[in-house]
């Protein structure tokens, strides 16, 4: 099917994540969607599959309009998609996951169903069990069962948002051979990615997205710079570095192996020193909010260990790991950092070390006043949380962080935010290390990683490289790794060692 | 003799149950569809007394039955409307109709109460009623009660093997997930709240004409039914067997309640009357201490064959609930 995508425009609340994409994809190809996060990949996709309704732009079906509203619209067109996170029952049967939403009358044919499933995953190499649950499955036998349901309901146009996220080695390479025959036998798939290795093996045509925009197409064969200068869109001057500090080591991070819905990391070895930055990179979804989560106490490891100043931690609950001086700050702000409905000065009260059973409200406000002008806050005492904007949310967080702390581990310190507090929030932290606190970050951002990290951690799919010294990296080569691109390096280095 | 007294009790704890049956199976019909229907306790009464008035103007027992299914399924759509429609909390919802509709009935019954209005009679079915044993207990009951019997089966076969049963699980379970399979969410979450809501509304009559016949007001003992019916919701793990069982648990503790009664003069008698409330609490904690953190942390520590082999009976035991229960699903934009 010749598939024609005009003039495509979509806002959020204020973010324009699509803005008027025009692409055509030929009959019986694959096509690659590329751009990093945020770039307007999965909204675009969702449209097509009519999840999700554009502002304004057309969908064309071989040459004729076609009204797509809703994802049984799509279904009707052929149209199938394997979303980003895997739209699936899990406390169901593989079975039942894969007759659900197929025509049929009363009483659905559970053994022709069975029948089918059988032959597809025969046909297919996928080793799945209908009767088994889809809870026990990993990430990869789940986007395996979604796209054998789609090709049994008769789509013939497929979308793969981001399948090779927390795949493995091996499923991965099965999913690719897979794509290949099915292209081949006429379908048409459009694969969407940020990694670049994918892309460039698999597809016939890349188009790239960046800030809602198509901003270039390429062909094969593919230059890795000029997709990784499309995708990441600019030169970047390198920013001055401090000489990381030698201090003594507040948290040891020993062969650490941790499991999550979607993927699993192996063996991380790490020693932060007191006053280091440590950056956290790769693309979002690769396992860094799990091991940052892993670092506050929150997710325990399968195997290895943590210790905070030489104190084995493993196991410990987030509490006991906040007593030992480590701080939290998740990106889902007002979701687990913040409660809503309470005013400023309600936090600072419940952040404070419980004393007496009273509010004593003059101390409180006190309290708040001074804490809202040391980290310049547009807000007053008694205004609710939500009504704070997402850079003075994230001072807020900053300014409920209590005295002394030993680590403090932050998820997308700035994203979203104005340059001007961006480099605000930077200097508290900075302060806080020149203090002797370590900090760990998250970030999207590769020139906030390279800008203030001393060492950098890369995770890609689950991997996770050895700590890099920032100054070792330009935002080219993080971007190269992030993608996926050069870890044989570290695998030599790992067999060499 | 004495065998016969206690045959003749069990099938009245049958009839008893058949009320808390139907609505136990139309709670959970629209719980598996993600809605939580809390004002169970007001639509059963307002259908006990509403059908009561229309079977006592109309002297039709079928239209008294009708107008208690409408009236449970009208409330249910309101509370659709408010969760479907206006995206707002249904639990808000639900509870302020549980007592609107409450006081509502004891308002708009004044004019009948306590008035003789027609009642349903035991329709015995003819070989079957003449069996030793079983005979007496299930063959001599009255329709809804016969009903209420086959509703168990039929309801856990329409949930479990049929293909708008497997849609309807999966709605209240990830309803993005169903959207994706092609699924009108809103419109089912709508169709299976009213049935489930109009199934609960039998409740109503079955009690004004036939369990508890007539219509007392604030003495008729209805209130706090709808309450356990939602407990019993949660411990039947939203499976019509189990919360049908539950239903007859309930039942058999408070008929045991009123036959100690006479043996157990010390006690007295409100305390065996409430029993049966603090006894079904108790069997739900029971059967959800599995999902609590602090089990999972102290199971980490057992050695690993006895860990597998408790967390797979806890799981066993464990109900989870459709994960999108009580959540508004949106949709497109
Ligand atoms: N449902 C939504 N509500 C608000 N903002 C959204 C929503 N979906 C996506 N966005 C925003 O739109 C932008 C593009 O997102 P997305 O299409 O998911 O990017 P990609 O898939 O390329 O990572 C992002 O800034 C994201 O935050
Ligand atoms: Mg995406």
């Amino acid at each position: 099917m010749l598939i024609e995508l005009r003039n495509i425009s979509k806002t959020f609340d204020t973010v324009q994540a699509n803005s008027g994409i025009s692409l055509v994809v030929p009959p019986a190809s694959i096509q690659g969607i590329l751009g990093e996060n945020g770039a307007g990949k999965s909204t675009l996709m969702k449209i097509f599959s009519g999840f999700t309704l554009p502002d304004s732009g057309d969908i064309l079906l071989d040459g004729e309009r076609a009204v797509i509203h809703s994802p049984a619209d799509a279904i009707r067109h052929g149209i199938g998609m394997l979303h980003q996170d895997p739209l699936d029952f899990p406390p169901m049967r593989l079975l039942d996951d894969f007759l659900l939403g197929r025509e049929g009358g009363l009483f659905p044919d559970r053994r022709g169903a069975a029948r089918a499933f059988r032959e597809l995953a025969e046909r297919f190499g996928f080793v799945l069990d209908p009767e088994a649950w889809v809870d026990s499955l990993t990430v990869g036998e789940r986007q395996q069962l979604e796209i054998m349901r789609l090709l049994w309901i008769g789509s013939h146009v497929l979308i793969l948002d981001e399948p090779t996220t927390g795949i493995s080695l091996p499923q991965k390479e099965k999913l690719f051979a897979t794509l290949k025959s099915l292209a081949s036998d006429g379908m048409t798939i459009l694969f969407v990615s940020h990694k670049l290795e994918d892309v460039e093996f698999l597809c016939d045509s890349v188009a790239i997205l960046r800030q809602g925009r198509l901003v270039g197409t390429a062909k094969p064969p593919y230059l890795t710079k000029d997709l990784v200068g499309m995708m990441f869109g600019r030169e970047i001057a390198f920013p001055e570095r401090k000489k990381s500090p030698p201090g003594a080591s507040v948290l040891s991070v020993n062969g650490v192996s941790l499991e999550g819905a979607r993927i699993r990391i192996r063996g991380v070895n790490i020693q932060v020193r007191a006053g280091e930055v440590i950056g956290l990179a790769g693309m979002e979804g690769s396992g860094q909010s799990i091991f940052l989560g892993a670092c506050a106490g929150l997710t325990r490891p399968v195997s290895g260990a943590f210790c905070l100043d030489e104190r084995d931690m493993t196991g410990r609950s987030h509490h006991d790991f906040k007593r030992e001086g480590v701080a939290y700050l998740p990106a889902a702000r007002l979701e687990r950092g913040l409660v809503p409905g309470l005013s400023l000065s309600e936090h600072f009260v419940l952040s404070e070390k419980k004393k007496g059973f009273f509010i004593d409200r003059r101390r409180a406000k006190k309290l708040s006043q001074d804490r809202i002008a040391a980290y310049n806050i547009k807000g007053e005492p008694d205004s609710p949380i939500e009504s704070l904007s997402g850079g003075n949310q994230q001072r807020m967080l900053l300014a409920l962080l209590r005295d002394p702390l030993s680590l403090v581990l932050v998820e997308h310190p700035t994203r979203g935010l104005d340059i001007e507090s961006t480099v605000y929030i930077w200097g508290k932290l900075k302060e806080r290390c020149a203090g002797g606190t370590s900090i760990v970050f998250i970030s999207s951002d590769l020139d906030e990683i390279l800008q203030y990290s001393d060492r950098v951690l890369v995770f890609f799919a689950g991997r996770v490289s050895p700590p890099i010294k920032a100054e070792e990296l330009s935002v080219e080569s993080l971007g190269l790794l992030i993608g996926g691109k050069g870890w044989e390096d570290f695998e030599r280095g790992e067999a060499d060692a | 003799m004495s065998g016969d007294i206690l045959l003749i009790s069990l099938a009245g704890v049958l009839t008893a149950a058949a009320p808390v049956i139907f609505a136990v199976i139309g709670e959970t019909i629209s719980e598996r569809a993600g809605i939580i229907n809390l004002s169970m306790n007001g639509t059963i009464l307002l259908a006990a007394m509403g059908s009561f008035t229309v079977a006592l103007a109309t002297k039709s027992l079928i239209l008294g039955f009708l107008a208690g299914a409408l009236i449970g399924g009208f409330v249910a759509a309101i509370v659709a409307f408010a969760s479907v429609t206006l995206r707002q909390s249904q639990v808000a919802v639900g509870f302020v109709l549980a007592v609107l509709c409450r006081d509502l009935s004891y308002f708009l019954g004044n004019p009948v109460m306590g008035e003789a209005g027609p009642r349903l009679s035991s329709s015995p079915i003819p070989l079957a009623a003449s069996i030793p044993i079983l005979g007496p207990l299930l063959f001599r009951q009255d329709v809804m009660t016969y009903l209420s019997i086959l509703l168990i089966p039929l309801a856990w076969v329409f949930v479990f093997r049929t293909r708008p049963g497997l849609v309807l699980r999966g709605i209240g379970e990830k309803p993005s997930a169903a959207y994706v399979r092609g699924a009108n969410i809103g419109r089912l979450r709508y169709r299976y709240a009213v049935i489930g809501g109009a199934i609960a509304g039998l409740a109503g009559p079955i009690y004004s004409l036939s369990v508890k016949a007539g219509w007392k007001g604030t003495i008729s003992g209805l209130d706090g039914i709808g309450w356990i019916v939602l407990a019993v919701t949660i411990f039947g793990g939203w499976n019509p067997v189990r919360a049908a069982f539950g239903a007859y648990l309930f039942s058999l503790l408070q008929w045991l309640g009123l036959v100690l009664q006479p043996a157990m003069p010390g006690v007295p008698a409100q305390v065996l009357q409430v029993a049966p409330f603090p006894l079904m609490i108790l069997t739900l904690l029971l059967v959800n201490v599995g999902n609590a953190e602090w089990v999972e942390r102290s199971l980490a520590r057992l050695p690993e064959p006895t860990r597998r082999w408790l967390s797979k009976l806890l799981r066993a035991m464990n109900a989870t609930p459709p994960a999108a229960l009580g959540t508004p699903f949106e949709d497109g934009e």
